[in-house]
């Protein structure tokens, strides 16, 4: 087996009596693209900033490459830190921004220019080296301090929420080249973002993390599929979470059964995406229902239905030409695949 | 909660508060037992009865109290006119009233006071033209009058830059408001746009009055011993250091400037109207009628003459041969400049040093105490930054006399005093400038955003090089502003320099100028070295400015440094 990139085995955090991290443990594999996904306050922030040593934690270690690094100072670390807001020091130019960790480093002269050059050309600003940070576009600012990072060519790679700072527009091309770059250079990288698309596209697995606890480890689409719990199934895409009752005839609630694969019996909640959910319009299927509210987005309609006594279903039918809308109060039938539904605990 | 210092923040922790108590917290606190001291020991209040049984002292307390109230008032009666036009309407004249609130503040007001006594005096310029055409005098300057006279023509600025930004800072819609409810002119200038900007006035009002009830040299240079300070000051130089009454006059003196302080902050309490939305305009600028235009100009012209008075008495003043009972000097020469620069040129170097000195240690410390402030968890550093803004309460006067008391008896190797060295002297200029340092200091860090110095820990820079290679180039403006400003408001500071100076040797400019003034033959070479500290002033102010401007515009010009 090889060594893990990062490893954390049960870190805890907290400022005084507020707890930020609760015994987090995470295997993150060398050069792997890893995501830390969660909502503001879940401490993913906090975690990233631990890795680079920006407080230490209260209780458990980091390794970084098999070594114990949890009591090394952020500057004896090799771990390469890209700031949310990028941190370009406004009285150096990008040559010295990025020539800064070489010389810490006590890099001669020769080597240093080298390696500041091919540091920019890497990210395509090269021509740029002697402008000042203010000078650049958001986007380029970010290169140069994607360049200042790469060229101390650190063990780890951390990415604060890289794209937040970003118009929307930029976001999906910086994404890819981002990507593109890690594949190339084959370094261990971290992602932290809120963003469930851009984990989903960059992460070769990700951590889904919420009030200070890792909730689910797995690569995007499993954790789409599989959620192992109600927060991660809400938190990734949308999803029918419906509460109710595991029985021998199916699972019960607000009065109808809805067909699912056999599980322990009591109490629990069904996660169903809005796509395993069938709408005929021609009245058939096993579930019949009404129309509530139909929210039009272009390439489907999102529909909010009515079974039963009171039990919301959220469904989605694909939107061709001709297939308009259907109004609310239009009787409907359901089909429900049980093979993409998932049982959760209550 | 974990007890997060490194030993490094202890150590700088450890020095600055050495040196806040040695020369800041011990010598007020000296002043204090000596003034509540017993002869055979223990607390007494005999000190204070005597104070209040003397008609002398009680005459000096109403007159200091008369002086500072008064000083106020005038000030007000120049000031309020003059923001109001600034504020409210629209003015061609409105960069003359930009200069006019800075011109007085490069003038110390002892200088600026003999200056005022050749123009308005008894036998002054205007007293002897009122006297060839009308046989008519004015008493502008005699006694108390003339102190009101100069500290108001000197300190109206205060007022007016408060209660002009105080005036800018009310949103359109508050007046639009009061429009559409049917107020309009005065009373809309009575209900609605005076009592929101009646903060602003009393925060400049009150310093005003403190400034004024503190002040030594003006009274002193004018002659009038009847007031507080100067009565402090002549006890401590003439009866000796073991006469308690220097003391108590230094507690009322203190319990007088922060009770004005703490009153007009009780009385600001709750009216902080901030009343500005995101995206409103400040308040609507009128244009004038013709009228209004015509009152407006007659009003500025006149104020911007008396203003410009001491400036031109002092440069007369340096220049004249002989300048006595005739409105303008006999004949003009530059020999006072000469006399200053060859036969006393120790006043201008003294300063130098001291001051530059004293403008030093007031950036380390600034620095210091605002990176322990914002930077570290360290128990008990916001108590380090309160002792320091302290010094703002302690009258120079009564820090002098605190210094005097508790250095006096320690000898220097060549047997002189510590206390009445120019080492200490720029000790004490430093103690009392820190405040002013401390806050641009601490403005210039917190533009500093922390995922700067993170940046550069990350990449391998320690504590020590991120300080030097990115937080302290990135503050270098604030710093440099923090430097000049010191050094500018030291080289005129009087009142703890005439308790403290001892030897013309080791004097500064500004006890220079005090010397030089005591004689007729003297006044030349004083106000030649008046007009040099006026120019020194008047330049440092003006690059203070442009660095905080600069600073401005290169943060405005984005980055992420903001």
């Amino acid at each position: 087996m090889t060594i893990p990139g990062v490893e954390i085995e049960h870190v805890s955090f907290g400022y005084g009596a507020t707890r930020v991290l609760e015994d987090v443990s995470l295997s993150i594999r060398k050069g792997e693209f890893f995501a830390f996904l969660g909502p503001s306050g879940s401490g993913k922030t906090t975690l990233l900033r631990l890795i680079a040593g920006f407080g230490m934690p209260d209780s458990g270690r980091i390794r970084i490459n098999g070594r114990d690094a949890t009591r090394e100072p952020p500057w004896a670390r090799s771990v390469g830190l890209v700031f949310q807001n990028y941190a370009l020091w406004p009285h150096m130019t990008v040559a010295k921004n990025v020539a800064f960790g070489l010389e810490r480093r006590g890099v001669g002269r020769a080597e240093r220019e080298r390696r500041v050059k091919a540091a920019l050309e890497l990210v395509g600003l090269a021509h740029l080296m002697d402008r000042r940070p203010a000078q650049l576009s958001g986007g380029q600012q970010q290169r140069v301090a994607i360049a200042r990072t790469l060229a101390i060519e650190p063990e780890v790679l951390l990415l604060d929420e890289p794209l937040s700072n970003l118009d929307a527009g930029l976001r999906a091309g910086v994404r890819a080249e981002l990507v593109e770059l890690q594949r190339r250079l084959g370094l261990t990288t971290i992602l932290v973002t809120h963003d469930q698309e851009e984990a989903n596209a960059a992460a070769d697995r990700m951590a889904v993390l919420n009030e200070g606890r890792v909730l689910q480890v797995g690569a995007p689409a499993e954790l789409y599929d599989r959620p192992a719990n109600r927060f991660v199934a809400g938190f990734l895409g949308t999803a029918n979470l419906i509460e109710g009752e595991l029985g021998a005839d199916g699972f019960r609630a607000g009065g109808v059964a809805l067909p699912v694969m056999a599980g322990p019996p009591g109490r629990a909640v069904l996660a169903l995406r809005p796509q395993a959910i069938t709408l005929r319009r021609d009245g058939g299927g096993m579930l019949p229902a009404r129309v509530l509210r139909a929210e039009f987005l272009g390439t489907h309609v999102r529909y909010t239905l009515e079974a039963g006594q009171g039990l919301r279903l959220t469904a989605e039918e694909p939107h061709l030409r001709g297939l308009d809308p259907l109004p609310p109060g239009t009787p409907v039938g359901l089909a429900i695949d049980p093979a993409q539904a998932t049982l959760l605990r209550a | 909660m974990r007890f997060e210092a490194s030993p490094l923040q202890v150590v700088v922790a450890l020095l600055v508060l050495a040196f806040l108590l040695a020369f800041l917290v011990v010598p007020v606190a000296r002043v204090f037992v000596a003034a509540f001291a017993a002869p055979e020991g223990g607390f007494t209040l005999i000190h204070f009865a005597d104070f209040f049984r003397t008609s002398l002292f009680i005459e000096s307390f109403w007159n200091s109290a008369y002086v500072a109230a008064m000083s106020v008032v005038v000030a007000s009666l120049i000031a309020v006119p003059l923001a109001v036009i600034l504020a409210r309407h629209r003015f061609p004249g409105a960069a003359l009233i930009n200069t006019l609130g800075v011109l007085p503040l490069v003038m110390p007001p002892f200088v600026g006071a003999v200056a005022m006594q050749l123009v308005f005096g008894r036998n002054g310029t205007v007293n002897l033209l009122l006297m060839d055409w009308f046989d008519l005098r004015l008493p502008l300057m005699e006694g108390l009058n003339g102190v009101v006279f100069v500290q108001a023509l000197h300190y109206f600025p205060f007022i007016l830059m408060n209660l002009t930004a105080s005036l800018s800072n009310i949103d359109v819609s508050m007046e639009e408001a009061g429009q559409n409810l049917g107020a309009r002119g005065f009373t809309l200038l009575r209900t609605v746009v005076l009592p929101l900007a009646l903060p602003g006035y009393l925060a400049g009002a009150s310093l005003v009055f403190v400034k004024v009830f503190d002040d030594l040299a003006t009274p002193l240079l004018l002659n009038v011993t009847n007031m507080l300070a100067p009565q402090a000051y002549l006890r401590v130089t003439s009866v000796g250091l073991n006469d308690p009454t220097g003391y108590v006059i230094s507690v009322i003196l203190m319990v007088v400037s922060v009770a004005a302080m703490v009153g007009a902050a009780l009385l600001m309490r709750g009216r902080d109207y901030a009343t500005q939305q995101r995206g409103g305009g400040g308040l609507a600028r009128r244009p004038l009628s013709r009228i209004g235009m015509l009152l407006a100009w007659c009003f500025v012209v006149p104020v911007l003459v008396l203003v410009l008075a001491p400036h031109i008495g002092i440069l007369l003043l340096s220049l004249a041969t002989i300048w006595s009972y005739s409105p303008l000097p006999d004949d003009f020469t530059l020999a006072h400049y000469g006399t200053v620069l060859v036969s006393t040129p120790q006043f201008l170097t003294n300063t130098l040093l001291y001051c530059g000195a004293a403008g030093l240690i007031d950036v380390v410390l600034g620095v210091a105490i605002a990176w322990l402030v914002l930077r570290t968890k360290l128990p008990g550093r916001k108590l380090l930054d309160l002792a320091a803004m302290s010094a703002l309460a302690v009258p120079g006067l009564v820090l002098g006399i605190g210094i005097l008391r508790t250095y006096f008896d320690v000898e220097l190797p060549d047997g002189t005093s510590l206390a009445t060295s120019g080492l200490m002297l720029a000790l004490v200029y430093a103690v009392r400038r820190l405040p002013y340092a401390l806050r641009a200091a601490t403005a210039a860090l917190q533009q500093v955003h922390r995922s700067l110095e993170e940046a550069a820990e990350n990449l391998g820079a320690g504590k020590a090089t991120t300080l030097l290679r990115i937080v302290v180039p990135l503050m270098a403006g604030g710093l440099a502003a923090a430097f000049v400003t010191s050094f500018a408001t030291a080289a005129v500071e009087l009142s703890a320099t005439l308790v403290l100076a001892a030897r013309d040797t080791s004097a500064p400019l500004s006890y220079g100028i005090y010397v030089y003034m005591q004689s007729p033959a003297g006044r030349g070479p004083g106000a030649a070295l008046g007009v040099i500290a006026v120019v020194t002033v008047a330049i440092c102010t003006f690059a203070a400015h442009r660095i905080a401007e600069r600073e401005r515009a290169r943060r405005s010009r984005g980055g992420t440094s903001a």
